[in-house]
């Protein structure tokens, strides 16, 4: 089982983070929609850490079983954490200068979308799968 | 990264062909503005063709320059987004891009020359 873990501290793990996303993404078989919406949903979701918690981490893990290819991400920090989980997920709320599109819309764009946050601790999980396909 | 802005008689070409971080293209975004100023160029049109991600940042980024550009007195197309690219920002919002756009840079030429020539009129 494929795995990569990273520090999130600056900008520049905004990008290789999203980059390795997109590489595990390409080995298992996903196509080139899927590996860019798992790339976009990994950029959106470090760089809240990096605007909102200044640090955490990432891990990418390849989840997939007899049934499905899947990948997991999880994107966690010990920031702030967000007060209102409900509200974070309306489309348009911004409490920085954003365009309130980015939790929403990472949402949007996987399969499984999972937040647990307090103060002092914020996890977000996400996966994208696909049924597999056997040679006959 | 220096992403190199071209001029072409009145418009000026880019492309930016590097994985950006937020404050490169917070860069890019300035140097635009700032070469649009000092060439008085009528338009520009960016590329985008090697962009494999826009994510909400980059999204509004990229809307921002557009504006500003505008409100400066140019024109601005931007060009060549990767289909993906674009399925992506539809599902995260439709409204991440308000920006005029080409499927490539020959018809993003044409279509900056043609709002030059409206501008003008």
């Amino acid at each position: 089982m494929e795995k990569v873990t990273g520090a999130i501290k600056g900008q520049y793990d905004v990008v290789k983070a999203r980059q390795e996303a997109r590489e595990m993404a390409r080995n298992l078989g996903f196509g080139s929609a899927d590996q860019t919406r798992l790339a976009t949903a990994v950029s959106e979701l470090t760089r809240n850490v990096i605007q909102h918690a200044s640090n955490g981490m990432y891990i990418i893990s390849d989840n997939s079983d007899q049934q499905l290819i899947a990948i997991q991400a999880v994107v966690e920090d010990n920031g702030p954490g967000i007060p209102d989980i409900e509200k974070a997920l309306e489309y348009g709320y911004t409490t920085k200068r954003g365009l309130g599109a980015g939790l929403p819309g990472t949402k949007r764009l996987v399969n499984n979308f999972e937040i647990e946050s307090r103060p002092g601790y914020t996890k977000v999980t996400i996966s994208i799968a696909k049924k597999r396909r056997y040679m006959r | 990264m220096k992403i190199p802005i071209l001029r072409l008689k009145d418009i000026l070409l880019t492309s930016i062909q590097v994985d950006l971080t937020d404050e490169e293209a917070l860069e890019f975004q300035s140097d635009v503005l700032t070469i649009i100023n000092n060439t008085e160029a009528k338009g520009i049109v960016i590329d985008i063709t090697a962009l494999d991600v826009v994510d909400s940042y980059m999204a509004r980024l990229l809307n921002e320059t557009a504006s500003m550009v505008q409100i400066l007195g140019s024109e601005v197309v931007i060009c060549g987004m990767q289909p993906s690219v674009a399925l992506t920002l539809v599902e995260m919002g439709r409204e991440l891009i308000g920006v005029k756009t080409a499927l490539n840079l020959d018809q993003g030429f044409e279509m900056v020359q043609h709002l030059i020539d409206e501008r003008g009129s």
